[in-house]
């Protein structure tokens, strides 16, 4: 593999760039391997690259059955933070945006995080308590949180309207300035080739269409490019988590939903930073082409379809206008949709299924994104070692059945 | 938008309605009699099908009746509509 530096891009582009070669390779599966990762996103790379690079397995194959970054990995909003309420999350999330902090040179491969701050915006009384109860609660787990009164929300992003006519005027809001956003196809491609570089088989095109399991241990996988034997599997296949559950015979408490999003023509940089509200339910940043990037809330119906309702968009519009008036000429330039696995208490479920050998990594849902080198960090030390993470001990499947919830849900802003 | 058939009104746009989730979970008798494993199951573990799913719609802007929908989740369409009978 080539590595990328200031001087490689100097001499490439003094010789005609005829140098560059692909970053990855895409290639058959072989016929057995000693892990298999079931998805092609951010999660299923990242944890191929840890599983490599940490301990030291590198027989493992990631199967896709579109391409890399397909699903929600290259459709997410890419926004990047760890300001969650309870300890379980926040040590989870803080240990990814460590991560995100030296991934670009970790993985010899600009993934564009960009620490811009991201403000969550209060507008009622109880929202400010609540936003200073979880401001304190990051600070008491070591991760940067302040809370700014409405006039210092104002000098932080001038074009916000903090009026106080407005239906739900600003009233505050909490600051992360350590978060930011990242570029989320860089985040496929860059783990993609420091996995393939450790010798890591990416196969596209390759879906997963079942499982055959001997006295409940995972034997080999059926799949549109034939059949691989392995004793280790990692699923990590976001909203098709219930699906891929039922052809090994297991339960999941997790419902398929779209998520839309949209970005609005490029126009001159405007906002330097990230703006959420989970009460008006809209989220906005600007991209590096100029582009809004803005989203929301899910579709309410469970489905299946990387499409939604108007009306969801129509909803946060008119929520991004009354923040933002200055935006209310802009014209919209596309509208997309994932599917997203919602958990019943808006947190992940990591670690061992009732099938030994396969493990299971879902129910981001909305917010998994931020989690990426996290997740993909945790998993590979669960799959390594038959043994769940210290970090993700708490996020286990058993959990449901212990009523021991790890109830984001309102408690934290948790929409992204 | 969704056009739903509501058993009692006919067709009206989605946004009159609300939505409920799997069709068919029933609350059991007696809670206390039940594993952990089972509690479990009937609260939280759901079939989530990709395909055809029978699911519970709310006409909360009309009749405010519940009914059964069968709608395909990958291409959104209805396949049938009912009335909830005593026992589902
Ligand atoms: C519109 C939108 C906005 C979002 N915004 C944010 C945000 O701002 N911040 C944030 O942190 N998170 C956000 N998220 C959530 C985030 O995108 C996800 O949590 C995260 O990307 C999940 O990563 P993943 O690798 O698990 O899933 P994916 O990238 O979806 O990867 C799963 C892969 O599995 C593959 N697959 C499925 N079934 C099979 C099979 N049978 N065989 C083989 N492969 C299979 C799929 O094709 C897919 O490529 C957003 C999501 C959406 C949709
Ligand atoms: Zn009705």
């Amino acid at each position: 593999m080539k590595k990328f530096s200031a001087f490689s891009i100097l001499k490439e582009g003094l010789t005609g760039n005829k140098g560059w070669k692909p970053h990855w390779k895409s290639v058959e599966p072989k016929e057995e391997y000693e892990v298999i990762i079931i998805g092609g996103g951010g999660h299923g790379l990242a944890t191929a690259y840890y599983l490599a690079k940490n301990h030291n397995i590198t027989n493992v194959a990631v199967l896709e059955r579109n391409w890399i970054g397909s699903g929600n990995t290259g459709r997410n909003t890419t926004i990047v933070r760890s300001n969650y309420l309870l300890n379980e999350s926040s040590k989870l999330y803080e240990h990814s945006l460590k991560l995100w902090e030296g991934l670009s040179k970790d993985l010899n491969y600009n993934v564009m995080f960009s620490q811009r701050g991201v403000l969550n915006l209060a507008h009622s009384l109880q929202e400010i308590r609540d936003s200073k109860r979880r401001v304190f609660a990051n600070k008491l787990n070591n991760i940067d949180a302040e809370w700014l009164d409405s006039n210092e929300v104002k000098k932080y992003c001038d074009i916000l309207n903090i009026s106080k006519s407005s239906r739900y005027p600003v009233l505050g809001a909490t600051l992360q300035k350590r978060a930011g956003t990242a570029r989320h196809d860089a985040v496929a491609w860059g783990f993609a080739r420091a996995a393939c570089n450790y010798g890591v088989d990416i196969c596209e095109n390759c879906e997963v269409t079942g499982f055959n399991i001997k006295n409940n241990k995972i034997e080999s996988i059926n799949t549109s490019k034939g059949s691989i034997k392995t004793k280790k599997i990692g699923v990590v296949v976001a909203g098709h988590g219930s699906v891929l559950a039922q052809m090994a015979g297991f339960r999941l408490p997790l419902e398929t939903h779209t998520l839309q999003a949209l970005v609005s023509e490029p126009i001159k940089p405007i906002l330097d930073c990230v703006i959420m509200s989970n009460a008006v339910h809209v989220y906005v940043s600007q991209s590096d082409k100029g582009e809004l990037v803005i989203g929301a809330g899910i579709d309410s119906i469970n489905s299946y379809q990387q499409k939604g309702n108007f009306s969801v968009i129509s909803g946060q519009m008119g929520s991004l206008v009354e923040l933002f008036p200055v935006f209310s000429k802009l014209k919209m330039l596309r509208t997309w949709g994932g599917i997203v696995d919602i958990s019943p208490d808006a947190s992940p479920i990591i670690g061992k299924t009732p099938i030994e050998g396969i493990f299971f990594n879902g129910g981001w849902g909305t917010g998994g994104f931020k989690a990426t080198p996290g997740s993909g960090w945790v998993f590979a030390h669960t799959i390594a070692n038959n043994q769940p993470h210290e970090l993700v001990e708490p996020f286990s499947l058993n959990r449901f059945y212990k009523g021991k919830l790890i109830d984001e849900h309102g408690a934290a802003a948790v929409a992204h | 938008m969704l056009i739903i058939n509501c058993p009692y009104c006919g067709e009206r746009d989605e946004s009159e309605f609300h939505y409920g989730g799997e069709a068919g979970i029933t609350r059991p008798g007696h809670p206390d009699k039940l594993s952990d494993k089972e509690w479990g199951n009937y609260l939280f573990m759901r079939k989530n099908t990709k395909g055809l799913f029978s699911e519970l719609w709310f006409h909360s802007a009309g009749c405010r009746k519940w009914f059964i929908v069968d709608r395909d989740t990958v291409t959104n369409e209805i396949v049938s509509i009912k009335e909830i009978s005593k026992k589902i």
